[in-house]
């Protein structure tokens, strides 16, 4: 086939043939089994999270939101149960994707494409879509037969397909709201959209997801995966060889043939394969593709090819896992009459766990010991340093004051550093010059413009390193902040 | 032009798009139909922006669109609102007194925004960015003020300029001792040291103390008092201090004395609105340096 050819004897190139695929539509066959009902059950929960969680309530007292998760965009507020995250504190953010990032990579080099199989957005919609078209359209003949039939449109058919869609638009209608919810106090949300009363924009993005969910889970399905998604092509560099996917094992021989064939062959001493060529995993597959064929870039991997040969291989009285979650180095195994080997603790999956702990505890870590009063401060520009009518230095700081606490603080400034300083915020009648007391509101920043003044006599170095040290004067709680004292 | 679509791979049973290179066949692996119908409607609507939008660049102009929609509108549809949405605040900012702005800190961090905004729009070409001055243009940082540094008198000050030529400007300025023929050079060498020790610089050899005094008595004392303390009534300085608007050295001080100085602060009433006036007044006082 791989003949050389002379580079004279090529033909002009042309690009005649089709301009695009012709979209195979898949009619997957129900199903029952183990990873059917896992599937089930990770249905069940990822959907009540999202759908339900916006309306667990949180006490934060009073003039806090009281919803356990909320983004408060106006307010630039994250709320998690009793975490209240800063928009400066977005870092924690960057964390968490690094661990689910790590985490998917953990997942595949396990058990292959479990997020894609089990836990992604698209596979659990198009799942729950597909559960609502068999139950009205009935199974995969069924539903094939109607789609071929040319008959036309009974009111039974129409009913059908007019309920079907509108349960459809049902779903994905509220996974549109639920978005919203998040974004606001839910129960005040849900009564003003009911009365029409919401604001634009909250029925603005219920009708975008409205929209997405409905063609993304009820048209193009598994062509989001196959398409338009990276994932499958990233994976592939992410697997190695010690990695379980699901596959069918061709250490269980050839030929594929029937059950009573293969009986008699069996009988004879003659060479012959478990499959008995029923094409059930064919017919359950969601991609709609042959899983004997090998490792594809379609394959999402849920599983139910298991549990449709499973179910066969028990009829036929043969071992079950005929397909099952594999590798190849086992199928060699096998095959050369070894036992199989699973190593689910190597290298890699230790490296991943260990960089997941790291992260994960650095977070937790840093979580647990932010200061809920925090100090920053900026030495004036221009002009660094004034020189006053007596001779002494003045240095003029704008300070600004994090208090992330739901009270309100009265703070002490000291400065340390310049010998013999005066301080005044500007604004704030100085009691005390050498320690102003300031009230910062909870949940709050204060920008204030503090000047430092000292007599030149006394600090003649150029420079010296000033540390400004903020302390709650009811609790003792400190926080402080360096910078500089420079002479003119 | 010869038809592939009949050339069938042999391994995967797929068409193949004729490309061959050393032996080995491109496989035609199509677009799905709804990509390419997707990418067809983009094209169809980016024609619809030629229409709606300016887009075609004309000999001396361009298309300017269905709608004539244009930024510049944007942007001033966009300041009207601003104007709008600071209304009430800019209000209270005009009707508040000096003090009680400064007191207030919503007030007081309204007044330094919108103070620093104008000041590096009309101020930072003499004063510079952070109001630090120059040889000449006094330091508003300081606590040396030339015509009072209250509140009031920086407001004023503003308001009304100093030899702006307002009805109400500042007047008054340092003669020109050794242009107009009252002192002689000498005599102005002797006065420029004794200004120098009166902020405790050093002094030339051979300084006759009390003839430099006697020379201050006689025709400094009327603007910058018996003691060289100033009035900043008529913008005379204060030369007992560390500060010296024109440079405290020998030189420069001969310059001024001979010369004269009178540089001028334009009048800002009428060109900034009063809100805007009171909003810089308390920008520069809290600089640091005011009274």
């Amino acid at each position: 086939m791989n003949k050389t050819v002379n580079p004279n004897e090529l033909k002009p190139v042309d690009d005649v043939g089709p301009l695009y695929a012709a979209h195979q539509k898949v009619y997957p066959q129900s199903v029952s089994g183990t990873f059917r009902r896992i599937k089930w059950s990770l249905m069940a929960i990822c959907l009540g999270i999202y759908y339900f969680l916006p309306f667990v309530r949180w006490n934060r007292g009073l003039g806090a939101p009281s919803q356990a998760v909320l983004i408060d965009l106006p307010n630039s507020r994250f709320y998690f149960f009793f975490i209240e995250l800063w928009p400066q504190e977005v870092y924690y953010f960057t964390g968490l994707l690094i661990v689910a990032a790590v985490a998917l990579f953990l997942m595949n080099s396990v058990g292959g494409r479990i997020w894609c199989g089990y836990l992604c957005p698209q596979t659990v919609w198009t799942d729950l879509f597909y559960a609502v078209e068999r139950l009205i359209e009935g199974d995969r003949r069924e539903r094939m037969k109607k789609a071929k039939s040319s008959d036309p449109l009974k009111l039974e058919r129409v009913s059908e397909i007019v309920l079907k869609h509108s349960i459809w638009l049902m779903i994905a209608w509220w996974t549109g709201g639920a978005w919203v919810l998040y974004f606001n106090d839910a129960p005040t949300l849900v009564k003003e959209l009911v009365t029409f009363q919401g604001p634009m924009l909250a029925y603005i993005w219920i009708g975008i997801l409205t929209a997405t969910t409905y063609i993304l889970a009820g048209y193009m399905r598994e062509q989001v995966c196959t398409y338009m998604c990276p994932w499958p092509r990233i994976q592939a560099a992410l697997t190695d060889e010690w990695a379980l996917n699901v596959t069918y094992r061709y250490d269980r021989g050839e030929k594929r043939t029937s059950v009573k064939k293969a009986a008699e062959l069996r009988a004879l001493g003659q060479q012959v394969g478990d499959c008995v060529d029923c094409y059930q995993c064919v017919a359950v597959c969601p991609t709609g593709i042959d899983i004997r064929n090998g490792p594809q870039m379609e394959c999402i991997q849920c599983g139910l090819c298991i549990d449709a040969c499973d179910n066969v291989m028990a009829k036929i009285g043969r071992p079950k896992r005929l397909i099952g979650y594999d590798n190849d180095i086992n199928i060699h195994r096998r095959q050369e009459g070894k036992a199989p080997i699973y190593r689910i603790v190597r290298a890699r999956t230790i490296v991943y766990s260990a960089i997941i702990a790291a992260v994960g505890s650095f977070m937790v870590y840093t979580l647990a010991t932010r200061s809920l009063l925090d100090v920053n401060v900026l030495h004036d520009r221009n002009p660094v340093a004034v020189k006053l009518s007596d001779g002494s230095i003045r240095n003029a700081y704008t300070v600004r004051l994090l208090n992330k606490s739901g009270y309100d603080r009265a703070i002490a400034i000291d400065v340390e550093g310049p010998i013999n300083p005066t301080m005044h915020v500007v604004g704030v009648d100085s009691v005390t010059p050498d320690r102003p007391i300031i009230v910062i509101p909870r949940d709050s920043t204060s920008e204030l413009r503090l000047l430092v003044t000292a007599p030149a006599e006394n600090n003649p170095e150029k420079s010296i390193p000033v540390r400004f040290h903020v302390m709650d004067i009811g609790l003792g709680v400190a926080a402080s902040a360096t910078d500089n004292f420079v002479a003119p | 032009m010869t038809d592939h679509s009949s050339d069938i791979d042999s391994v995967s049973g797929k068409s193949t798009t004729g490309h061959e290179w050393d032996g080995i066949k491109e496989l035609n692996t199509p677009l799905p139909r709804w990509w390419v119908i997707a990418f067809y409607l983009t094209i169809i609507w980016s024609i619809g922006y030629w229409v709606v939008y300016p887009a075609w660049p004309l000999i001396s102009s361009n298309t300017t669109g269905m709608f004539g929609y244009s930024s510049r509108a944007d942007v001033a549809v966009e300041l009207a609102n601003l104007e709008k949405i600071r209304g009430d605040k800019m209000a209270a900012l005009g009707t508040a007194s000096l003090v009680d702005i400064e007191k207030d800190p919503a007030l007081l961090a309204l007044a330094r925004a919108k103070g620093k905004t104008v000041f590096g729009d009309n101020c930072a070409p003499c004063h510079g960015s952070g109001g630090a001055g120059a040889k000449g243009y006094p330091n508003l940082n300081d606590d040396d003020w030339l015509w009072g540094g209250t509140l009031d008198q920086i407001m004023q000050t503003i308001q009304f300029g100093a030899r702006s030529g307002h009805a109400k400007t500042h007047e008054g300025q340092m003669l020109a001792f050794g242009k107009d023929g009252v002192l002689k050079p000498d005599e102005i060498v002797t006065v420029a040291n004794y200004v120098r020790s009166l902020s405790g610089l050093s002094t030339r050899n051979g300084f006759d103390a009390a003839k430099g005094q006697k020379i201050f008595a006689e025709n400094c004392v009327a603007c910058h008092g018996d003691a060289g303390k100033g009035n900043p009534e008529m913008g005379a300085p204060n030369l007992t201090d560390k500060i010296s608007l024109y440079g405290s050295d020998e030189a420069s001080l001969i310059e001024t004395i001979s010369q004269g100085r009178a540089g001028v602060m334009p009048a800002w009433e009428g060109r900034l609105d009063p809100a805007t006036i009171k909003a810089m007044a308390v920008y520069v006082h809290s600089l640091g340096g005011g009274k």
